[in-house]
């Protein structure tokens, strides 16, 4: 197995009841690069990163085939320990979600219940997530200060900041700037280039420019099904698909 | 292809409006009628007892040559119901409504929740019956009490009393907490507890407190249940295996006797407002609250 692949998916079925959402997806991920997840509404590609850290596991219904390999170990396997999972693989949403404390509390929540790793204080982990997030000059005065008193772009650095307190290796970002203005949006994208550095970001997005603008590689997910993936300029500019031609250029989408 | 349908015109949505403006000032009106008669009804009792007499002193005692109306007594047997009551009930209260919206599997819950919602529906006389006759024989048995009917006998079944309001007010507040929480802290790696007692409880307190309080009111207001399992004798006492008198077991039994325009009829008035009194304050705390926490959380 190679091992500059970070998560490895094999032969992924993901359904809910009987709606099948994903239809047996491979892909690889390389570590230490942002790979962009792109596809029309209801395409699967939420569902795809909610598979990631077993998210889905919270919906009842929803039943999952084949493998998803983190550093060559199937997370679905039964040894697999879920929370420790979730420390590894961080989640940002849709929707800025921070919790109704106050800012430090927010970031201080993770390693909190997973315990402090490496001698830190608690003040460090919360400085060194906050400045990792682009968002320690706004608020260190403030720490404080309700986490929803923050404007929605820095609520969403906030909760990239929550994520990074728990030192994990993949940050999955589920359309992170949807509900974000412009000036926010262009504040997130620079914060996820920066954050390949240290660690594997996956980022679903229905916006084209985004994906060309941010990432490294690039899938195209069409009906659960995974139409095209390689590098992203090669995508954009040399698609192999013509569906994904067709969305790249704003046939439909 | 079909008409339109019209809208209604402008004087038939104001005539609209003046209707459900009546109705918000009738509510508003009776409201306002019972606090004028308690007040006309009860005042004139202090005429003839000093106000300190009435809430310092320690003796209820009508039928005496010398009556003594001092609450005391009353307030005392009030509050050590309703606290014995609250005591009980706020913690498991407050278990089981995290356990119905967050643990309970779906089918589980359809039938708890209409079997906890059954419980409000009891008339309060029975639950009394219940108290008088089988839970008094356990309490006894089990604490040795001298008196059968005392304030913990009581307290007991008030708390199963006021359970369901506490229960379905709080599992509200917990349910209405955003799905959003949640799953930012299974994200991040929280189990099922630490999620329930770090995010969601925290989230919902205020609207868990507002329960609390409903139920406070609930329980200081009834009368029947503990009329029928407290003992009703008016003694000034912490002891919660004493027998006791509410001021509401006091009104219900003594109104039906009383000469009416009587000393006597205008004191029962008089504890009537201060339980009104008690119960404007705790509302009036309920919502202070609900508004000081609604300024940080959503």
């Amino acid at each position: 197995m190679s091992s500059e692949y970070k998560i490895e998916i094999r032969n992924l079925q993901v359904g809910f009841g009987k709606l099948m959402v994903i239809k047996n997806l491979n892909i690889n991920i390389m570590s230490n690069c942002v790979t962009a997840v792109m596809g029309p509404s209801g395409c699967g590609k939420s569902t795809l990163i909610r598979t990631i850290n077993r998210l889905n596991d919270l919906v009842p219904e929803c039943h999952v085939k084949g493998q998803v390999l983190l550093d060559g170990r199937d997370i679905y396997d039964p040894s697999m320990d879920v929370v420790e999972l979730r420390r590894r693989v961080g989640m940002v949403f849709q929707k800025p979600n921070p919790f109704p404390k106050s800012i430090y509390e927010n970031i201080a929540f993770g390693p909190r219940i997973h315990g402090i790793a490496g001698g830190n204080s608690l003040d460090e982990i919360v400085e060194r997530s906050l400045r990792a997030a682009a968002l320690w000059d706004e608020v260190k005065d403030r720490l404080d200060a309700p986490a929803l008193s923050l404007s929605g772009g820095q609520q969403q650095r906030l909760c990239i900041a929550r994520a990074l307190a728990v030192q994990p290796e993949v940050i999955l970002l589920d359309e992170p700037c949807s509900a974000l203005d412009p000036a926010a949006t262009a504040k997130i994208e620079s914060l996820m280039v920066s954050l390949k550095k240290d660690y594997t970001v996956i980022v679903v997005t229905h916006n084209m420019q985004q994906a060309a603008r941010v990432s490294d590689f690039t899938a195209f997910l069409y009906l659960g099904e995974l139409v095209e993936y390689g590098e992203t300029r090669r995508v954009f500019e040399n698609p192999s698909s013509k569906l994904t031609e067709d969305f790249i250029t704003g046939r439909f989408g | 292809m079909r008409a339109i349908r019209r809208r209604p015109t402008r004087t038939v949505e104001s005539m609209i409006e003046y209707l459900i403006l009546g109705c918000a000032c009738i509510s508003i009106m009776i409201l306002l009628l019972i606090i004028i008669f308690l007040f006309k009804e009860g005042l004139p009792a202090f005429a003839h007892i000093p106000l300190s007499e009435f809430i310092f002193g320690t003796v209820w005692q009508v039928q005496a040559v010398e009556p003594r109306y001092g609450i005391l007594p009353l307030l005392c047997g009030s509050i050590l119901v309703t606290g014995g009551a609250i005591t009980v009930s706020v913690p498991l209260s407050i278990m089981c409504a995290l356990y119905i919206s967050e643990v309970a599997h779906p089918l589980a819950r359809e039938v708890i929740k209409p079997l906890i919602e059954l419980l409000a529906g009891i008339p309060s006389v029975v639950y009394g019956f219940l108290a008088l006759t089988a839970l008094a024989d356990l309490t006894q048995r089990f604490t040795g009490s001298i008196h059968r009917l005392n304030a913990l006998n009581g307290a007991l079944i008030l708390a199963v009393m006021i359970a369901p309001t506490v229960i379905s007010i709080s599992e509200d507040a917990i349910k209405s907490v955003p799905k959003e929480y949640r799953e930012a802290a299974y994200a991040i790696g929280a189990d099922k507890w630490e999620t329930m007692s770090r995010v969601v409880f925290p989230a919902a307190f205020p609207g868990v407190m507002v329960a609390v309080m409903l139920g406070i009111s609930r329980a200081i207001g009834e009368t029947m249940a503990v009329l029928m399992a407290t003992g009703n004798a008016p003694l000034l006492t912490f002891d919660i295996l004493s027998s006791v008198q509410t001021m509401t077991a006091v009104i219900a039994i003594e109104m039906g006797e009383v000469t009416f325009g009587s000393v006597h009829y205008h004191a029962l008035f008089a504890i009537g407002l201060i339980l009104l009194g008690i119960t404007f304050i705790i509302n009036f705390l309920a919502e202070a609250l609900l508004r000081r926490f609604r300024g940080v959380s959503p």
